[in-house]
């Protein structure tokens, strides 16, 4: 058995560590972006006494001559076509209401589920009697944003083979903005398991459905290697990385030297998402 | 206790890892999440204690005021423990939502407590049937991440380690009116000697197995634990069952020789994090709530 008691270090901030000299422009709720008036402004500012003011905490992001500021730590705004990971909470008379960590829950319509058997028909008082069959509370599913509502709340749907409910795994819930936005969100890695980056910021890891044919062997090889993607994309999170396949793989392969409990420890952390980050700057260079 | 909802899937597999001694986040059954203690945290109290067990996060202070004592006990002092579960822990706990668990908790720490060698009450006492310390032990629950009794059990350990209760002298008046005369040294005062304070171990039974420091996804996962109240030399004070499942006496016995095992492993660790702190000195760098 092992314990281990420590006392706490104060965090150092991420650009010192780095020795980076470029400091993002980091704005509070209040704080006043520039005075000149010659900007559109965009997301998260507002105009106040000739001056544009900042309304959200976070990096001020400018293009041309807009000026926006981006938001550090939101709620998931849903946008059309994004792919989400949602937890059903309630079941009600012809949808059920899904949690998607955004300001309103999410919507999934009867009619925009797929029937069992595939079958196209108009949906009966039948289904709607059996829909606590389909889906309960507490079920996990994979859907895709089919329109956003004017208040701001989404409406899902999963009418493709690749979405539906989600079977056994683990659920790890992020930040919705360290989720990188990509072409697809379902990565099958070569580690043995596969995840879904949910642009909400719930990712889904499992293991891949092939090995699950194999009995007791693979299932014991796969519970490690999701135990050990968990961890390492808690790393990434608490070091403020950003989500996608390539950084998930980069720091699963720069964790095998370490055993998969160590991975959470601040140093141990620390090394691995240096490396990761390393990797990840020559790729690009 | 807040509680997170989960799939039957997901605690399909969550039972599995258990299985094979592999849970979630790596750790076997009997591991602890990584602890961080630190004391002295705030400065109007006698003494305190932040304890962060994961997402789990506790403060606790301990202010030491004077009072009678109690009529059976003439001549003891004596602990009252208030816990408080703030509404920033988790939304369950806003308005009254928390008292039920806060009285639960005070209720299980006052059981702990209660046995003549835990703390040497004998020497909160300054004169026998009129005046004596009283320790009111305050815990203040800012985040749940699952395990709450052991996080708060060490918490309130290192706290009463660094309790320091001034140093009164009772002075007689020729008429016999008696005085008390507070110490003219700030740094002049008793501290209490928590070598037989206990701990808590929780053991949650996960399908056959059963864990330690169980997370808010494994106690959904479980039906009964068992709160075993260990000192440092493995005596166990007190014992007690919660959930609604039940329990074979059989894994009754087991889960408390580990929570035994465990338990002695515990106090050994936050004893030499405490002695460390403390041999830092006063010119240790705090590191608060702001670092």
């Amino acid at each position: 058995m092992a314990m281990e008691m420590r006392l706490p270090v104060a965090r150092k901030p991420l650009s010192e560590r780095l020795g980076r000299d470029t400091k993002k422009h980091l704005v509070v709720p209040g704080d006043t972006i520039t005075t000149d008036t010659g900007f559109m402004r965009g997301h998260g500012t507002y105009m106040g006494e000739e001056k544009l003011i900042a309304s959200v905490a976070g990096s001020v992001e400018r293009v041309n001559k807009l000026i926006c500021v981006k938001a550090l730590k939101t709620r998931y705004i849903g946008e059309v076509g994004d792919i989400v990971v949602g937890r059903i909470t309630e079941v009600q008379q012809k949808r059920w209401k899904v949690e998607t960590n955004s300001r309103l829950d999410s919507v999934l319509l009867l009619s925009s589920m797929n029937l069992p058997g595939g079958e196209l028909r108009r949906r009966s008082a039948e289904d709607e009697l059996a829909m606590r069959g389909f889906l309960q509370e507490g079920d996990l599913i994979s859907a895709e944003v089919q329109a956003v509502f004017s208040d701001g709340a989404v409406s899902l749907h999963t009418r493709s083979l690749k979405y539906g409910k989600l079977g056994q795994g683990v659920l790890v819930q992020v930040s919705p903005s360290l989720v990188k936005r990509q072409k697809t969100h379902f990565h099958d890695l070569p580690c043995g398991a596969s995840v879904i980056l949910g642009n909400n910021g719930f990712i889904w890891i499992y293991p891949t459905p092939e090995h699950k044919e194999e009995e007791a062997g693979g299932f014991i090889a796969n519970l490690e290697v999701i135990s050990r993607l968990r961890n390492c994309i808690i790393s990434l999170v608490t070091q403020r990385m950003m989500l996608y396949d390539t950084s998930i793989l980069y720091c699963y392969e720069a964790s095998l030297p370490h055993q998969i409990k160590d991975i959470l420890k601040p140093e141990i952390m620390e090394e691995i998402v240096m490396e990761t980050r390393q990797r990840l700057l020559e790729q690009e260079g | 206790m807040a509680s997170v909802t989960l799939s039957e899937a997901e605690k399909v597999y969550i039972v599995h890892g258990v299985q094979e001694d592999l849970r979630v986040d790596g750790r076997g059954r009997e591991d602890y999440r990584c602890v961080e203690v630190e004391t002295d945290v705030v400065s109007n109290t006698s003494g305190s204690a932040r304890v962060k067990l994961g997402h789990t996060d506790i403060l606790v202070g301990v202010k030491a005021e004077m009072g009678t004592p109690k009529l059976e006990k003439p001549n003891e002092g004596y602990l009252e423990f208030f816990v408080d579960c703030s509404a920033s822990a988790t939304p369950e706990f806003e308005g009254r939502g928390g008292d039920d668990l806060g009285t639960e908790i005070a209720n299980t720490l006052y059981r702990i407590f209660n046995n003549k060698s835990s703390v040497d009450l004998k020497t909160l006492c300054i004169s026998p049937r009129e005046h004596c310390w009283v320790l009111y032990v305050d815990v203040l629950l800012l985040e749940c991440g699952g395990n709450l009794f052991d996080a708060i059990s060490i918490a309130v350990k290192a706290a009463l380690f660094n309790t320091r209760i001034p140093r009164v002298r009772v002075l007689e008046d020729e008429e016999g009116s008696k005085d008390i005369e507070l110490s003219d040294d700030p740094y002049d005062c008793i501290r209490l000697s928590v070598e037989n304070v206990p701990c808590i171990v929780t053991l949650c039974k996960i399908g056959y197995r059963h864990v330690v420091d169980a997370t808010l996804q494994e106690e959904a996962c479980s039906l009964a634990s068992l709160l075993v109240s260990v000192t440092s030399k493995g005596v166990v004070t007190c014992m007690r069952k919660v959930g609604k499942g039940s329990l074979d006496p059989e894994s009754i016995f087991e889960m408390m020789e580990t929570g035994k095992r465990v338990g002695k492993v515990l106090h050994a660790s936050l004893q030499s994090v405490v002695h460390k702190e403390e041999s830092l000195g006063p010119k240790r760098q705090k590191v608060g709530f702001l670092g």
